[in-house]
């Protein structure tokens, strides 16, 4: 068994509402200096056997098809070493 | 001429989007997400409401629903189908439309009685208003923001595929204010706003949305 992370996070250029919602607030929880946040989706996903190249196309074609939608989403792929 | 109308796990106004088909004179057909037929219907309203929990995205996991695999042959094949609100979602996700929906700018969910600027009138499902009209239908979404980047933007604008936009202030930070769009061929339309709900005098804020459901019953007959 292995474990594949897919991180979805929002493009650049797409306004994110709930990551500027955490950054208002954390300066009033007292949290100074930060300037941005934007707030993501991270999939984890436990993997039958090794994780493969065909494996991890086939991951990157479930992160296009379902996990993100590419038109407002970019996504990353990597293998969670547990080691 | 018979309509049908999807009812996913937690749609919502699938009921509603049935008696104005009702109301327009059509014959409502009820559609169940896990049937793969769309048993001969003229066209299709994919409802509003809050299908499989807005989880992972809105109309993410609708999308893929065994009803929606001959529901996009029959679009791409000229069939109407209407999108409102959760429908309009599921129709970006499937790409029988462009763009997509996200968070309302303000973060807020919005209900309101929204003025509309109806700028197509040659789709299948606004046959009967007039270009420039304005109409009063309730807009009620918490992800109601229509985003694409700006080459489709400009494609969709000039090409006269923008249906409703909106009048006023910006409800929801949607792009160019637009409520609504239409694919080229004019057979698919997405809105945000309901037009379901402006069916009668006693229950919404006008009947200006009657016209979404008569125009579509003249429409299939000279398809």
């Amino acid at each position: 068994m292995a474990r594949v992370v897919v991180d979805v996070m929002l493009k650049p250029e797409i306004l994110d509402p709930q990551g500027k919602a955490v950054a208002q607030a954390l300066p009033r929880l007292g949290f100074d200096g930060i300037s941005g946040v934007r707030q993501g989706k991270r999939f984890e996903l436990d993997v039958e056997g090794e994780v493969t190249e065909e494996r991890l196309a086939q991951i990157r074609s479930a992160a296009e098809t379902l996990l993100s939608n590419p038109v407002i989403e970019d996504f990353t792929v990597h293998v969670d070493d547990p080691r | 001429m018979r309509v049908g109308v999807v009812t996913f796990p937690g749609s919502l106004d699938d009921g509603d989007a049935a008696r104005a088909v009702r109301l327009a004179g059509g014959e409502t057909v009820r559609l169940w997400h896990g049937d793969d037929s769309l048993r001969d219907v003229d066209a299709v309203v994919l409802p509003g409401g809050f299908s499989y929990g807005d989880y992972l995205r809105c109309g993410a996991i609708a999308r893929f629903a065994p009803v929606m695999a001959p529901l996009v042959d029959a679009a791409r094949g000229g069939l109407p189908v209407l999108g409102i609100c959760n429908g309009f979602q599921v129709l970006c996700e499937s790409h029988l439309l462009p763009g997509a929906l996200i968070r309302n700018d303000h973060r807020k969910f919005n209900c309101v009685d929204q003025e509309l600027a109806v700028e197509n009138a040659s789709t299948a499902w606004t046959g009967g208003y007039s270009v420039g009209q304005r109409v009063v239908v309730p807009l009620k979404n918490g992800e109601g923001g229509y985003v694409a980047d700006e080459a489709t933007l400009d494609r969709l604008e000039g090409e006269g595929q923008v249906v409703v936009r909106y009048v006023g202030d910006n409800p929801n930070g949607s792009y160019r204010s637009i409520a609504g769009i239409t694919n080229e061929r004019g057979n698919v339309v997405g809105l945000m706003p309901h037009p379901e709900h402006a069916v009668e005098e006693l229950t919404g804020p006008s009947t200006d949305g009657l016209a979404f459901f008569t125009s579509v019953l003249t429409a299939a007959v000279t398809a």
